[in-house]
C-alpha cells in the first residue's frame, strides 16, 4: 500500500474510528463489484459512514484531495452504478439505515439512505400504508440506491417509479457542500426542478443523505390472476386488450414458457405449463376492482387463455408473486450461467421485439427466457450460457447487446430500471446524439466541475468540465446562475 | 431601444422564420411593463435553433412564449429583446393510443390536445385553470402549472417522459423518451419543468396518458370553520378512497371542500356515498349538480385578470397543516385590514392559491411577509404568482428558501 494511500486511512479513521475503515486487500474484495459481477474493481478504501457529517466531511476531503469516490447502498444494482475506482474512495452507506421520522398525517416517512426498501412498508403498515416503488430486490436493496437508480417494481405501471415518490433529499455534494433539494413535507419548493435532475442520476451528482418519502394507503381490494396462454403473442393480446379497455392494473407481468419452467424448478409455485403467464392485478376501491376484474377475466378468455387462476387470498397471491419475483434467481436452476437484460419498447411494439428476440436466439443458438414488466413494455430477456464453455459468456453479451439494440429500433430504451451505469455506457451514442450528451454533461459539470463523483458511469466519454461542447461559449445552466464553473 | 437590437433588423428574423413569422413589438407583448423589440414565430425545431443562435450570436436577450398566460410569473425580465412564441409549432407528432403516449411540438394549446386525445378515450392528466386561457402544453410545462387532478395524477412533471429543448445557443437535444419507463441518461425533463423558460426552449414534448374517466361525482361539504376543514381533508386523505380532486374553496365567510371522484359508473357513485358518509361529521353534505360543478370550476385562480384582486399567493405546506394555513392568512388579512381573501386549492396535497385585496400595498406586503415567515418556517413556502409591478419590486418573488435549500433562480 502506497503512502498516499496510508495517508487517506489515516484521516477516514479520524472521521470514522478504526470500525469505519477498510482498507486491507481481502476484504476489500468484498466490495469489487455489485450485482452485476461481469465488472470488478477493488477500491483503495471503503468507508461506513453513520452519519450525514461523516460523509460530508469524507466527500470534503476527497474533494480538497481530488480523490474519486463512489456511492453504494446495498450493492444489489444490476449495471455496474456502485462498481467502486481504483484508487478511490467507496462509501459505503449500509450503517446510515435509521428511520428518522414516520408522519402519516403528512403522508411522510423521513429516512437515512441504509434503509431497506421493505422497511418503509413495515414502518407504515399497522397505520394502513405502505412504500408503493417495489423493485424485485426490496428486501435487500437501500432507498438511496433506488433514488440514484429511480427504481421501478411490478407496481409502477399504476403507481409511478421512485421518483414520484421521493419528496425531498438532503444531498451533500460533490464538493461536501450539503444542501436540500425538493419540498419534503410541503410540495413544490420553489425554484429549479433539481430533486427530478437527482433522482436516478445513479450517484453521479452527490450523496442523498435524508430522504422524505410519501407513502400511499393501502388499497380496499386486491385482486390477482394468473391466466395462461399458448404463446407470447397471445398473451400479449390479452395485455393490449386489457390496457386498451381503460383499466390501468397496479401489475401486469409476463413470463414465457423457459423461465416458467425454471421458476417451477425453483420456488414450486405450480405456475401452469404453458407458453406464456400473466399475472396481473388490479386493486383500489371495491366497486371499481371487482368490476374491472371480471372484464379481465373476459379479455384472457377471449384471448383463448386455457387456464385462468384467482388467488382466493393473501397467501395464494403471495404464491403467485413467489414465482414471479424469484425469475432471475431461478434461471440458475435451468443453465449455469445468465445475463439480465434490461431494455423497454413502446407497449404496441412488444409483439414483433418478442418475435426478434426469439430469432435471434435462434442466430446464436442460445436461450433466451423472457420475464417483463408487459404494462409499461419493460423487457427482461435473460440470456443464458456456460461459463465453462469458452466465449459463450462473451456470445452472450454480444446478444444481449443485440436485443438492445432491437428495443432501439422499436422506439424504445436502453433502460427501464436498471440503470445505465458501466455496463451500458457504450450504447449511449444509440440512443443520444452527442448534443444530447453534452447537455445532460452540463449538468453533471454544474454539479461535480472536477468529475469525482462516481466517474466513469453513465456517459461514454466524459467531457472535461473545462471544455466547452458546441460552437458557441454560453450555457444556459451557466447564465441561469445554476454553475460558476465549467 | 436597446442598443443591442440597433444591429439586427426585423429583416434577419424574418429570413430565419419567414416573412409572415416575425414582426416589431407591440404593447401586448410586454412582460411586467419590459417591452421587446421584435417577436419570431418558428416554425420547426430547425428554424427554432437557427433563430435562438442568431440571437445568441447577437447577444440579444430571449423570452419564450406559449399562451402568454404565466408570461408574468417571476421576477421581471432584466432586460428583454426578443420574444420567442412558439406558436407555429403546434402538431401532435404522434400518438398511439395503444402506448397510451403522445408527441407533441409544445405550441399546440393544451386545450386542443385534450379534445383531440379524448377521441380516443384518453387524456392528459392535468387540468391547470390556465388551460382556459389558451395555455400550451409548453407554457404549462415550462410553469409546471398544476389543477385539481394533481391529487391523483400528479403534475406535469410527473407525467413527461421525453423532450427535446434548444438551449440558448441554438444546442437541440433531447432526453427521455417515447416510452413510459426509462431510466437512461439524466431526466432533463423534469429539469426543465418549471424552469420558465430559464434554461432554453422547450420545443417538443411526450408524455404519459391516462385512460379517460367514463364517470364523475363531485361531493361537496359545507365547513362552519378552518377546523373542520382540516379534519375533513384528513378524513378523506387517510381513507381507501381514490379522489381524483380534493378541492378547497374558501370566501366570503364560507368554506366548501369538494371531493372529486372519478372511474367507471358504479365505482364513482360507490365512491361518492362513501366520501359523503366520511364527510357528514364536519358538515353538511350533497352532491353537486354538473352545473355547480361547472360553477366552480375550470374556476380561474385567485389573483387572475378580471378578478378584482390585486396579488395572487401561492402557499405550499405540509397537507395536515391545513388549518394553521387557513387561520394564518385570514388572520393576517383581517388585522391588517384586507378583505376576506378568496382561497381555494388542493387541499390533500398542500397547496392553497390565496388572491389578496382590499387594503392599501403596505397591507398586503405585509400579509405576505408574514405568511412567509410562518411557512418557510415550517417547511413550505410562499410564491409571488402575480402582482403589480410596484408589488414586485418590494416583495421577492420566490421568497426565502427554508434554511440550506438551494437557492432560488429565475
Amino acid at each position: 500500500m502506497g503512502m498516499a494511500s496510508s495517508r487517506l486511512v489515516d484521516r477516514m479513521t479520524e472521521i470514522l474510528g478504526p470500525e469505519g475503515v477498510i482498507s486491507e486487500r481481502e476484504q476489500l474484495r468484498a466490495y469489487e463489484c455489485d450485482g452485476l459481477m461481469n465488472y470488478r474493481v477493488i477500491p483503495e478504501i471503503v468507508v461506513l459512514p453513520e452519519t450525514a457529517e461523516h460523509v460530508q466531511r469524507i466527500v470534503r476531503y476527497c474533494h480538497d484531495e481530488g480523490i474519486p469516490f463512489v456511492a453504494r447502498g446495498s450493492g444489489t444494482g444490476l449495471s455496474g452504478g456502485a462498481l467502486p475506482v481504483e484508487s478511490g474512495v467507496l462509501i459505503v452507506l449500509s450503517r446510515m439505515r435509521r428511520i428518522l421520522e414516520v408522519d402519516i398525517p403528512n403522508q411522510r416517512v423521513v429516512v437515512e439512505p441504509g434503509v431497506i426498501n421493505i422497511w418503509v412498508s413495515q414502518a407504515v403498515a399497522d397505520e394502513g400504508y405502505y412504500y408503493a416503488p417495489d423493485p424485485a430486490s426490496q428486501i435487500v436493496s437501500s432507498i438511496g440506491g433506488n433514488l440514484a437508480e429511480n427504481s421501478g417494481g411490478v407496481h409502477c405501471l399504476k403507481y409511478g417509479f421512485t421518483t414520484n415518490h421521493v419528496m425531498g433529499a438532503e444531498v451533500v455534494l460533490p464538493d461536501g457542500t450539503m444542501v436540500n433539494i425538493g419540498g419534503g413535507k410541503a410540495p413544490d419548493a420553489p425554484g429549479y426542478e433539481l430533486l427530478g435532475a437527482f433522482v436516478g442520476s445513479e450517484g453521479t451528482l452527490g450523496i442523498a443523505t435524508k430522504i422524505t418519502l410519501r407513502v400511499v394507503r393501502k388499497p380496499a381490494s386486491v385482486k390477482t390472476l394468473l391466466a395462461a396462454f399458448k404463446d407470447t403473442e397471445e398473451a400479449g393480446d390479452a395485455v393490449s386488450g386489457i390496457i386498451g379497455s381503460g383499466i390501468v392494473p397496479a401489475a401486469i407481468e409476463m413470463m414465457d414458457s423457459l423461465c416458467i419452467e425454471a421458476v417451477e424448478t425453483a420456488v414450486h409455485p405450480g405456475f401452469p405449463q404453458a407458453g406464456a403467464v400473466l399475472i396481473v392485478e388490479l386493486d383500489g376501491p371495491e366497486a371499481e376492482v371487482s368490476s374491472q376484474f371480471d372484464q379481465t377475466i373476459e379479455i384472457c378468455e377471449k384471448a383463448n387463455a386455457s387456464e385462468i387462476r384467482i388467488a382466493q387470498d393473501d397467501e395464494e397471491r403471495a404464491l403467485f408473486w413467489k414465482g414471479r419475483k424469484a425469475a432471475f434467481a431461478a434461471m440458475g436452476r435451468i443453465a449455469n450461467d445468465y445475463y439480465v437484460q434490461d431494455a423497454v419498447v413502446p407497449r404496441t411494439e412488444l409483439g414483433a421485439t418478442l418475435k426478434r428476440i426469439s430469432e435471434l436466439g435462434s442466430e446464436y443458438g442460445m436461450r433466451v427466457a423472457n420475464v417483463f414488466h408487459a404494462g409499461d413494455g419493460n423487457l427482461h430477456p435473460l440470456v443464458l450460457y456456460d461459463n465453462d464453455v469458452p466465449g459463450e459468456a462473451e456470445k452472450a453479451e454480444d446478444l444481449a447487446g443485440e436485443i438492445v439494440m432491437t428495443c432501439l429500433e422499436h422506439g424504445g430504451s436502453l433502460t427501464g430500471e436498471h440503470g445505465i451505469g458501466r455496463d451500458k455506457m457504450k450504447y449511449m451514442p444509440k440512443m443520444f446524439t452527442t448534443e444530447d450528451m453534452d447537455t445532460m454533461q452540463l449538468l453533471r459539470c454544474a454539479f461535480d466541475p472536477h468529475h469525482i463523483c462516481n466517474p466513469g458511469k453513465v456517459f461514454p466519454t466524459p467531457r472535461l468540465c473545462g471544455e466547452k461542447p458546441g460552437p458557441f461559449h454560453m450555457h444556459p445552466v451557466q447564465k441561469a446562475g445554476l454553475a460558476e464553473n465549467f | 431601444m436597446d442598443t443591442r437590437t440597433n444591429n439586427v433588423s426585423l429583416g434577419d428574423l424574418q429570413g430565419i422564420v419567414g416573412e409572415a413569422n416575425a414582426r416589431e413589438a407591440n404593447g401586448s407583448d410586454e412582460i411586467d411593463g419590459v417591452r421587446p423589440s421584435f417577436v419570431a414565430e418558428p416554425g420547426s425545431v430547425e428554424e427554432l435553433s437557427a433563430l435562438m443562435r442568431f440571437a445568441n450570436d447577437e447577444g440579444l436577450a430571449v423570452a419564450p412564449r406559449g399562451g402568454g398566460t404565466s408570461s408574468s410569473l417571476g421576477n421581471p425580465p432584466r432586460e428583454l429583446d426578443l420574444i420567442v412564441s412558439t406558436a407555429r409549432m403546434n402538431e401532435v407528432i404522434e400518438h398511439v393510443p395503444g402506448d397510451q403516449v403522445v408527441r407533441v411540438q409544445t405550441g399546440i394549446r393544451f386545450q386542443d390536445l385534450q379534445e383531440r386525445l379524448a377521441g380516443s378515450d384518453q387524456m392528459l392528466g392535468v387540468d391547470p385553470p390556465e388551460r382556459a386561457a389558451g395555455a400550451t402544453v409548453g407554457g404549462i410545462v415550462a410553469a409546471n402549472s398544476s389543477g385539481p387532478r394533481r391529487h391523483r395524477y400528479g403534475t406535469i412533471r410527473d407525467l413527461i417522459i421525453g423532450v427535446t429543448v434548444v438551449l440558448p445557443d441554438g444546442t437541440v437535444a433531447k432526453a427521455g423518451g417515447k416510452v413510459v419507463k426509462n431510466v437512461a441518461g439524466y431526466d432533463l425533463g423534469k429539469l426543465f419543468t418549471g424552469s420558465l423558460g430559464t434554461l432554453g426552449v422547450i420545443a417538443t414534448a411526450n408524455f404519459r396518458l391516462h385512460p379517460r374517466p367514463e364517470a364523475a361525482r363531485t361531493v361537496a361539504v359545507e365547513l362552519g370553520d378552518s377546523a373542520a376543514a382540516g379534519q375533513a381533508a384528513q378524513a378523506i386523505m387517510h381513507s381507501q378512497l381514490v379522489p381524483s380532486a380534493v378541492e378547497l374553496h374558501w370566501g366570503e365567510g364560507h368554506g366548501l371542500l369538494t371531493v372529486l371522484l372519478e372511474g367507471i359508473t358504479p365505482a364513482a357513485e360507490a365512491q361518492a356515498e362513501e366520501a359523503e358518509f366520511l364527510l357528514k361529521g364536519f358538515g353538511e353534505t350533497r352532491t353537486l349538480s354538473d352545473e355547480e360543478v361547472d360553477d366552480l370550476g375550470p374556476y380561474a385562480p385567485p389573483g387572475s385578470p378580471g378578478s378584482g384582486e390585486e396579488v395572487a399567493l401561492k402557499i405550499a405546506f405540509p397537507p395536515a397543516e391545513l388549518t394553521g394555513v387557513l387561520d394564518s392568512t385570514l388572520g393576517a388579512c383581517s388585522r391588517r385590514g384586507l378583505d376576506a381573501p378568496r382561497i381555494t386549492g388542493q387541499a390533500g396535497i398542500g397547496v392553497l392559491y390565496v388572491g389578496l385585496s382590499g387594503g392599501d400595498e403596505d397591507a398586503r406586503v405585509s400579509v405576505t411577509e408574514e405568511l412567509r415567515e410562518i411557512w418557510v418556517r415550517r417547511g413550505g413556502s410562499v410564491v409571488v404568482r402575480g402582482a403589480p409591478l410596484s408589488f414586485k419590486r418590494r416583495v421577492e418573488t420566490w421568497g426565502r428558501w427554508a434554511p440550506g435549500s438551494s437557492s432560488p433562480a429565475a
